[in-house]
């Protein structure tokens, strides 16, 4: 069963983002939160990198998280899927064990 | 009569530079940076703010924190000028990094290289890292 990797640091800051993609198996799944919703953003110098991850990875972003950063769904990276608090305990519950990149 | 601390006391005036870098919300910076800028402005110095890097997004347009249960004090960048705070810079490619334009800013700022920001900082007396 796959993993849920939740990364909560930019990636424009920190190497969490790239720890995380580096060891995140094909299948699973990576949830962006707090200031790792940064890295969902469209057309930005990280995106395409991100764009590359999700070939083998499905990714999420918290979506209260991005809107406190001024953010809305169509400024983000096409295929990424915004969800909420309710999303976020699916998302845990539906996957057999998460990884909280810090 | 007039109590000793109303008195209209001249002191020295000092050039602060606030330098933001941080996203808001994800940690406490921004804010805290924001309480201490409006205290120098309290004081009557000269204040000058930078946004670089992830600082940003804290004059970032749209915010709305009702999701996150934390209060947007983003408004609180656009009564700056009711300080007397006026200069505000935002650093070129850290804006380009990250898609933004000017258009995507709350107040209005002046957009300067990393080459123009370091003579800026230069010219500081107290510089401020947040």
């Amino acid at each position: 069963m796959a993993m849920l990797h939740t990364v909560n640091k930019s990636p424009f800051e920190r190497n969490t983002f790239d720890s995380c993609i580096a060891m995140a198996k094909s299948g699973s799944s990576v949830l962006l939160i707090e200031d790792g919703v940064i890295a969902s953003l469209k057309g930005t110098s990280v995106s395409d990198k991100v764009s590359k991850a999700m070939e083998n990875v499905t990714f999420y972003v918290l979506g209260p998280d991005l809107n406190a950063r001024g953010m809305t769904d169509d400024q983000i990276i096409d295929g990424i899927k915004v969800v909420d608090y309710e999303g976020f305990v699916d998302l845990t519950a539906e996957h057999e064990n998460v990884q909280a990149w810090l | 009569m007039s109590e000793p601390w109303e008195d209209e006391v001249e002191g020295p005036v000092k050039k602060f530079m606030f330098v933001n870098r941080k996203s808001p919300y994800g940690t406490v910076y921004a804010l805290e940076s924001l309480e201490v800028v409006l205290i120098t402005a309290a004081f009557d110095q000269d204040v000058s703010l930078v946004f670089s890097d992830d600082g940003v997004f804290q004059i970032k347009k749209g915010q709305s924190t009702d999701g996150i249960g934390m209060k947007n004090f983003s408004p609180t960048y656009r009564a700056l000028e009711g300080y007397d705070v006026e200069k505000l810079y935002v650093d070129k490619e850290s804006m380009e990094e990250r898609g933004l334009t000017q258009d995507d800013l709350l107040v209005d700022v002046e957009i300067l290289s990393r080459a123009e920001l370091a003579d800026l900082m230069d010219e500081q007396d107290v510089v401020l890292s947040f």
